[in-house]
């Protein structure tokens, strides 16, 4: 990508690397999507972030994540290319599943490398308040019963979290 | 047209998709909000509450007052539960 001549001399540079992206049905393997971004000298800090199904105090049997293929891997790149134009970011993954996961599994992970922990924080924080807000996936509740219970109400703490970055 | 639909409104509506021909006058997501909320039953019971469905043309998220001129597929979904 060429440098834009508008940009400021203060913003980041266009992103030096491509950021992984995956929208899967299949269990998420840490270890594997983290290797690959810390292998090089330049990176000081690796901040990961795994969001996880939980049983609902017993009451859930799984969750049902729907999504709209094309658009949900389109808006997740988005984001992350948001993120990596606000900080100096080294690396950036970000992968989300669909289809049902049964509690304690994982539904999301965000990963993001940088030379000193303050970027790499930030940016996994404000990708995964975008995934929630931005990406499109709806999450749907099949109980323990059998029953296939309503789906899940979006949050308004989730669009203030995701509204907070804008006055940053 | 193509139109898209996703979670709860899928369900309510009863269809993942659709092609539709657009009445004149239909200008604005707003409009096709409001012409779809009177095709029927299904499309009303989806579509009580417009100010709180989110809608994307091709592929991208887009304010209610967005003209709908050259769109070639638009989706129409609650707000998102995703992460």
């Amino acid at each position: 990508m060429a440098n834009e001549t508008n940009e400021p001399p203060t913003s980041p540079p266009d992103m030096a690397f491509e950021p992984l992206i995956r929208v899967q049905s299949e269990r998420i393997v840490t270890d594997a999507v983290v290797g690959p971004l810390t292998g090089s000298g330049s990176v000081g800090a690796l901040v990961t972030f795994t969001g996880y199904c939980r049983d609902e105090g017993g009451r859930l049997k799984a969750l049902e994540l729907e999504h709209y293929p094309g658009m949900a891997e389109r808006q997740i790149a988005k984001i992350a290319q948001d993120a990596a134009s606000r900080w100096h970011l080294l690396g950036c993954a970000a992968i989300h599943r669909y289809g049902l996961i049964a509690p304690g599994e994982e539904i999301v992970l965000v990963a993001c490398t940088s030379a000193h922990r303050g970027a790499a924080f930030e940016a996994a924080s404000f990708l995964m308040d975008f995934m929630k807000t931005r990406a499109p996936f709806w999450k749907r509740e099949h109980l323990v019963d059998g029953s296939v219970g309503g789906w899940v109400e979006a949050r308004d703490t989730d669009t203030a979290a995701a509204d907070r970055w804008h006055r940053l | 047209m193509k139109l898209a639909y996703f979670a709860w409104v899928r369900e309510r509506i009863g269809l993942a998709e659709e092609e539709v021909e657009l009445p004149a006058g239909v200008v604005t997501v707003e409009d096709l909000l409001r012409w779809l909320k009177g095709r029927g039953e299904t499309y009303d019971a989806a579509l009580q509450a417009p100010e709180i469905i989110r809608v994307a043309i091709d592929q991208e998220h887009v304010d209610h007052s967005e003209p709908l001129a050259g769109a070639k597929e638009v989706a129409i979904f609650p707000p998102m539960t995703g992460g």
